[in-house]
């Protein structure tokens, strides 16, 4: 691709716009790509409805994983750029519409992410006690539509189903003791909470064995290394079963076979009296959530799996008929998040994605591309990969727009202005902030939580962020 | 990362064939997709072989004149399926291994997508592309994007 033909948008007098919904990972990725194109001058509008930038690294990466929150920085390149500009507060749907959006970029990328949980599909599912997983995270990473959200630590025993990243997050804060929480930037709210939290046993649950775990080896092992918890693995749990063996003798894999020999290690200790205790259980799947008389949570019924290979050789879990009872008060479901539909945007409902082919987004009856719009991140694949699998991601997309660029399939816009687009938002969410006004939050943010040796102590309320910008309240 | 997370960004639009229409369709069709394998589906959509490329050349090397013949006589009846659950990791080894280049999707006895070995090996370039990047981030701290 070498650049706009004759006329067409993407040189200095008459630059390609271009809206991005959603300042996660995936949307300051294409950002970038989109800034970086050789012989194409590309405008960047970034909005999102959060005051607060970043996406799942300030609202889903854990607090106690500060290194990872790291990435921000390259963020802050990114939003350098003078042909970039944040437009945060301000929410598709409500303060601004695809047909406003039409009226003022070529093109239109949505980044919104995987914004719900999926669901177990047992009963008790929605007894008092049981959670989604991404409640309880975006709760303790301050939130502000969780941070009322309220989750009972009173109880001494929970079960956390699944064994993915989300999940061990989850465990691992539950096991944090107050005083490693208190040098994280977790939610003011959330370190109180925890601080009080009676809980004595944690259950990890997989429906899988530990070869099909899918937790990452530097998860697992910082899981064996916590100072307020005792690990606890069934050995015969971590033991292979014959299945996973011969699979993995037939294609060896380094990384699977060192976390199956962690997880034995594991089996292997003895309790040294901490006081937690963190239990990760393999081949067990909930199949009912048990409740007392006053709807709430107390115990959960698991089935024992066993394993069998499907006809491409992947090994999935099948239920045996051994049932056992688990009692626990707390229950997180982490079983895989669900993209939201967004107005007017086509969705595919099996894959909880926008409608789309690597990132352009297709019009529901044709199966065409649908001019001038776009997707990438979890929204356009589902929730998968790390941080950085969005750059990548994003690159595929951000090809696709070059080249609709070039070959002018784009959308027509009456009035593709930089000025124009601040009035409308302006007049539609006077309250909207800025980047400038966000390094100021940030600012902020970072000096509340020097004296106690934080990174930051998080505004978790909007009006809070609002009146620290000196706006009045509405 | 399962074969779900793949189909999610392919498109749902899997090019097929009728198990009674003519090689010479079938030729037609692989042209106008620009694609290497056709999925041989029956009318209520499940699939009942896969025809490719190599099928049709193996094939013309024993007569010139197949064109007119259906696809049901030629196509590889002995297809591996997958399910959108399956593991790509899983996937990738069984294609290799069994040196299988195109793996119809099938939820529920439908079709609902195809996936190539180049889709496999890309998925698991771009992991683990992403997760270097997000390593390097953590050792270095330098903004690399």
């Amino acid at each position: 691709v070498t650049g706009p033909a004759a006329g067409r948008p993407g040189t200095a007098e008459r630059p390609l716009r271009v809206a991005i919904i959603g300042a996660g990972p995936a949307g300051y990725y294409a950002a970038d790509h989109l800034l970086r194109q050789d012989g194409l001058v590309v405008e960047v509008d970034l909005f999102d409805r959060l005051p607060t930038p970043y996406g799942l690294v300030r609202a889903g990466v854990a607090p106690d994983h500060q290194k990872i929150k790291a990435v921000t920085a390259a963020f802050d390149k990114v939003a350098a750029n003078p042909r970039f500009r944040f437009f945060g507060c301000v929410e598709l749907g409500r303060h601004v519409s695809v047909d406003d959006l039409r009226g003022h970029y070529h093109q239109i990328l949505y980044s919104t992410g995987a914004q719900t949980d999926r669901r177990m599909g047992i009963p008790g599912e929605d007894l008092r006690g049981s959670h989604p997983a991404t409640e309880f995270v975006a709760w303790y990473n301050g939130h502000p539509d969780y941070r009322d959200f309220q989750f009972d630590l009173s109880q001494e025993r929970a079960a956390i189903v699944g064994v993915g990243n989300v999940a061990v997050d989850v465990a691992r804060i539950l096991c944090r003791t107050p005083e490693e929480l208190a040098t994280t930037d977790i939610a003011d709210h959330a370190l109180e909470a925890l601080a009080k939290s009676q809980l004595r046993e944690v259950y990890l649950l997989g429906r899988r064995g530990p070869a099909q775990a899918a937790f990452t080896n530097p998860e697992i092992k910082e899981l064996g290394e916590l100072p307020g918890a005792d690990i606890v693995v069934r050995p015969e749990e971590a033991a292979l079963d014959d299945l996973s063996r011969a699979a993995l003798e037939r294609s060896p894999d380094r990384a699977v076979q060192k976390k199956v020999e962690i997880l034995q290690e594991y089996a292997r200790r003895d309790p040294t009296g901490k006081p937690r205790r963190l239990h990760v259980r393999f081949l067990v799947s909930p199949v009912e959530v048990i409740g007392n008389a006053g709807g709430a949570v107390t115990a959960l019924r698991l089935v024992r799996n066993e394993l069998f290979a499907t006809e491409t050789g992947t090994l999935q879990p099948r239920a045996t008929d051994v049932v056992e009872q688990l009692d626990v008060g707390l229950v997180c479901r982490s079983v895989g998040y669900r993209g939201v539909p967004l107005p007017g945007v086509p969705f595919h409902e099996s894959w909880g994605v926008i409608l789309n082919e690597k990132g352009r987004v297709l019009d529901p009856t044709t199966k065409r591309p649908q001019p001038g719009e776009y997707t990438a991140g979890w929204i356009k694949r589902g929730p998968t990969g790390v941080i950085g699998t969005n750059k990548p991601d994003a690159a595929e997309t951000v090809a696709g727009m070059a080249e609709d660029a070039a070959s002018g399939r784009l959308l027509d816009p009456p009035e593709p202005d930089r000025a124009a687009v601040e009035r409308l938002v302006r007049q539609r969410q006077p309250r909207c902030v800025s980047y400038a006004d966000w390094q100021r939050l940030d600012a902020l943010e970072v000096g509340r939580g020097r004296p106690a040796g934080r990174p930051r102590v998080k505004f978790t309320r909007v009006e809070e962020m609002q009146a620290a910008l000196g706006r009045p309240d509405e | 990362m399962t074969i779900a997370s793949l189909l999610a960004s392919k498109g749902s639009r899997v090019v097929t064939v009728g198990p009674d229409q003519s090689i010479r369709e079938a030729l037609a069709l692989l042209a106008e997709h620009n694609i290497g394998a056709l999925v041989v589906a029956d009318a209520a959509q499940r699939p009942v072989g896969i025809l490719s490329e190599r099928d049709i050349v193996r094939e013309l090397v024993r007569s010139e004149a197949i064109f007119a013949r259906p696809v049901s006589g030629i196509m590889t009846r002995d297809v591996v399926m997958g399910v959108p659950q399956d593991d790509l990791a899983a996937v990738g080894h069984t294609m290799t291994e069994r040196r299988i280049r195109h793996l119809p999707v099938i939820e529920g006895g439908r079709l609902v997508g195809i996936i190539s070995i180049g889709d496999v090996v890309k998925a698991q370039r771009d992991r683990y592309q992403g997760e270097l990047d997000t390593l390097q981030f953590q050792v270095l701290k330098s903004p690399a994007a």
